[in-house]
């Protein structure tokens, strides 16, 4: 029997979400501000949310390790958010954007849950314009739209190349409006550390001030995590260098179902790495592929030359000729696996690291030439300008080099219909959770889970459950929140003196990183998945035998700071592996080499692994608990894009 | 490429620093500035020695939190560019690199080179927003907007909030940043309604914060990273 309620309504699809809503408790504005809710993390979930909840007379108690909500690693969205607005006429609704997202998911995600997002992406829209975000627009006035992998309508809204930015702005502008008002207590340079749980309820959390390095306890009546995800277990990837899964992984040690970990997505276009020092990865957005063309040369010979003197015969725009209906407009999984399979073959370009050229084109000359340079420069100039920067090479005279890297995780805390998770009280909201995304996450998707999460589904959750609950005050003297505070202490004091120091915390993110990009990255196989799990097993031991902290544990310390988060990352980098050799199928992101088509399209197995995997924390191992997923709706069907 | 570098290195807000010197060899030109000092940091760390603070996050140019000055030049020399995108490309002739923190008496140092930009938090909650609740708002096309504005606006609401501003002007005074945000809310039918009451309540913050006023210097406009312009200064003050 399944641990795993996923509360999912009945009945029309098009109805649940209504239904749901009616059926959920309410709590009178009177007496809303006699409730306390933590939120850790201040993304486009986080914030929104805070928003929300201080708007409705909540008091919300939020934290970022961050010195402001705005840096949230949500303003590094560039592309766009979709919206089945249907703005441009051209077939979109909210039924194909449902379709679209459990397609692109690989019919790994839930419908219901989807359903709800392609139903609110509308609202999300609504809601950002009306707090001033510049979204692109026509002459005449109205909402531009532009198309986005994955999709046949253009429904992206888009800021430039900067929507992340402009849609985080806007619900930071209106997080601050709610901190004004004396509803939201912010924490800023606060790292969250521990989950205090109370009669198995999440009460409270244990934090640490990054700045004195005091340790204190935080009670309320839940506790919201939207804390993004874990793509920085690869070490390289194109997330922000503080992002991390420590508040995530505290949660499942406590008994947060964490789900899918092994479903991370890789982003076919970003900057190759150009060295052994590199410490971050750059995302060059998904919209150079509306009018860049991906190719790479045809002969190994050709592939130290100029790309300029190489003949246009001579050139395979490889997703063109492998999938010539969506071309280079494929999701990112297909694109990113296409650019490895050239690679592989020794057709890659660029800098050589390890024996290998791992690169390919990314060419606008057929657009310029069309339309000309200043257009490209007017929708893609600050996209360039970046790639300029941090290549040196300009990319309205050379082809773009690029190379798919770890950008987004679909895997997180296993949630129910109301973002609750195993924990009663604790709940997840954004890339935090496992949620709509499924084994493959559609472009411009991100934005709008998290905003949907924050601005109208926990808020109402959240309200139900607190409604529903009788909660006692809990006091910072409580054995259980004293209990979590000294686990904090004694943690941080083995990280700060381990018996042997020798190795820089840097030292083993780079060694698990570099584990799970060979094992549990673009393609994946029993052999080396089994390897690789004993190889993060002894990383472990090495690592809480050597690490090396210097400075001290009662200041500022970023080294401190990043050996408690790689120490977390290298337990869910095993957790990640056992997830990808369990699944024995091939499925979005998730390629097992034993489960391809002859053409390497991925073969999935709907009969056995039409599942959530649910992973509960156990000393000796997690065990796995399954959540059916029912398809009443969409027909699974092979995907095909060619 | 080696480097000696002279690092501004302060315990707390309390202690007085001073800059100490440091050798990074065998640098490659791709590697970013804040490459170059996690390489530092590592060096540190072999030595048992305490590792330099310095903030920094999404290393693409948007979050806004990296800072420093570099040779005298708050995110280094070269223009529209963070210190995080920053490559030591650009500093093969210059081998001695001065690093400091962004100084201004409204963003007092923690620790080395890291401060504290909490005042532009408290600017924005003075009235950097548009007083609009989540699900109160209209269709989203029922309102136009003319492309021009909306272009405009999106060019203040650039702004990633990192105190270059600040921390090259004379007088330490924030304009540049105040009326990005205001000129953004400004130029859309939406925030125009609450503009003249923002505005004020703004730049009175701004005041309160200890950060100085505008004299016309516009060293501002030449080291934003996203080259926003002192027009949107000039704005602001009619709406005062």
């Amino acid at each position: 029997m399944s641990k795993l309620n996923s509360k999912t309504p009945k009945g029309d699809i098009e109805k649940r979400w209504d239904k749901h809503l009616f059926e959920l408790s309410l709590i009178a504005p009177q007496n809303r501000a006699k409730y306390n809710i933590i939120v850790i993390g201040t993304g486009l979930a986080g914030a929104s949310l805070c928003a929300t909840l201080g708007e409705s007379g909540y008091n919300v108690h939020s934290f970022c390790f961050n010195d402001s909500p705005r840096r949230a690693h949500s303003i590094a969205a560039q592309g766009g958010i979709n919206a089945s607005k249907n703005y441009q006429n051209d077939g979109d609704s909210t039924q194909r954007l449902f379709y679209d997202t459990m397609k692109g998911g690989d019919f790994r995600a839930r419908e219901s849950n989807v359903y709800r997002l392609a139903q609110l992406s509308g609202n999300i829209i609504d809601q950002a314009v009306s707090q001033g975000v510049p979204f692109a627009r026509e002459y005449s006035g109205y909402l531009a739209n532009r198309s986005f992998g994955g999709a046949q309508v253009s429904r992206t809204f888009y800021a430039r190349g900067q929507t992340g930015q402009q849609l985080l702005l806007g619900a930071y502008s209106a997080m601050s409006k709610e901190v004004a008002s004396g509803k939201v207590k912010h924490h800023s340079r606060s790292e969250m550390l521990e989950v205090i749980l109370v009669d198995g309820k999440a009460r409270g959390i244990v934090v640490r001030d990054l700045i004195t390095g005091e340790i204190t306890a935080h009670t309320a009546d839940c506790v919201v995590m939207c804390t993004g995800g874990y793509s920085n277990a690869f070490y390289l990837s194109t997330n922000a260098k503080g992002c991390n899964t420590s508040a995530t992984w505290r949660a499942h040690k406590k008994g947060a179902f964490y789900a899918n970990p092994s479903f991370t997505q890789i982003h076919p276009t970003c900057i190759p790495p150009t060295g052994e020092n590199q410490s971050k990865l750059t995302l060059m957005s998904e919209s150079l592929r509306n009018d860049g063309r991906i190719w790479a040369p045809k002969k190994i010979e050709d592939c130290s030359k100029d790309p300029r003197d190489i003949a246009e015969e001579d050139r395979d725009y490889f997703l063109e000729r492998m999938y010539p209906a969506f071309a280079n407009l494929v999701p990112r999984d297909v694109a990113s696996r296409a650019v490895k399979s050239i690679c592989d073959e020794g057709r890659g370009i660029g800098t050589e690291i390890h024996g290998e050229k791992l690169g390919v084109y990314l060419d606008f000359s057929s657009i310029i030439e069309r339309i000309g340079e200043d257009k490209v420069r007017a929708k893609y100039g600050n996209l360039f300008d970046m790639y300029e920067r941090i290549s040196g090479e300009n990319p309205y005279q050379l082809p773009m080099k690029i190379y798919p890297a770890p950008h987004y995780t679909m895997g997180g805390l296993w949630v129910d219909y109301n973002l609750m998770t195993t924990i009663e009280g604790l709940f997840a909201a954004g890339e935090a959770n496992y949620s709509e995304h499924g084994a493959n996450r559609l472009g411009a998707s991100a934005l709008m889970q998290g905003l949907a999460d924050g601005y109208f589904i926990a808020p109402r959750t959240v309200a139900n459950y607190l409604a529903k609950s009788k909660l006692e005050p809990v006091d910072t003297n409580h054995p259980d929140v004293v209990k979590a505070m000294d686990d904090v202490k004694e943690r941080i004091n083995k990280l700060m003196n381990a018996p042997e120091p020798k190795n820089s915390p840097d030292y083993y993110h780079k060694k698990v990183g570099r584990i799970l990009w060979g094992a549990c990255g673009m393609s994946r196989e029993r052999e080396s998945l089994k390897a690789a799990i004993e190889e993060i097993k002894a990383l472990q031991i090495d690592f809480w035998q050597h690490v090396k902290v210097t400075g001290s544990d009662q200041d500022m310390n970023q080294t401190l700071e990043r050996a408690g988060r790689v120490a977390d990352f290298i337990e869910l980098g095993h957790l990640m592996c056992r997830d990808a050799l369990e699944r024995e199928e091939s499925c979005g992101c998730h390629a097992r080499l034993e489960h391809l088509e002859s053409d390497g399209e991925a073969k999935r197995d709907d009969e056995n692994f039409a599942y959530v995997a649910a992973w509960e924390y156990a000393q000796d191992g997690a065990i796995l608990n399954k959540e059916q997923l029912d398809f009443e709706f969409v027909k699974p069907s092979v995907r095909d894009y060619t | 490429m080696n480097f000696t570098l002279h690092i501004w290195r302060q315990k707390n807000a309390q202690t007085k620093g001073d800059f100490h010197t440091y050798q990074v060899d065998d640098i490659d030109s791709d590697t970013s500035f804040l490459e170059m000092l996690d390489q530092l940091n590592e060096q540190l760390i072999g030595k048992g020695e305490d590792c330099v603070v310095f903030d920094y996050d999404c290393r693409e140019g948007i979050c806004g939190a990296c800072s420093l000055v570099i040779n005298g030049h708050p995110h280094g020399e070269k223009k529209a560019t963070t210190t995080c995108q920053l490559y030591m490309r650009e500093y093969a002739n210059q081998t001695e690199l001065w690093v400091e923190p962004f100084r201004a008496a409204s963003f007092p140092i923690i620790k080395d080179v890291l401060t504290n930009r909490d005042a532009f938090d408290r600017i924005i909650q003075a009235g950097g927003y548009i007083s609009t609740n989540t699900g109160s708002a209209p269709d989203a096309n029922s309102q136009l907007v003319n492309k021009a504005d909306a272009d405009a606006a999106f060019d203040s609401a650039t702004c990633i909030g990192c105190g270059a501003c600040v921390a090259v002007c004379p007088n330490a005074s924030a304009s540049l940043f105040v009326s990005a945000k205001i000129a953004h809310l400004d130029r859309l039918p939406q925030g125009k309604v609450e503009s003249d009451t923002r505005a004020q309540n703004m730049v009175r913050q701004m005041e309160l914060e200890g950060f100085g006023s505008c004299s016309n210097h516009r060293h501002c406009e030449s080291v934003c990273p996203q080259e926003i312009s002192i027009d949107d200064i000039t704005r602001m003050n009619r709406l005062l």
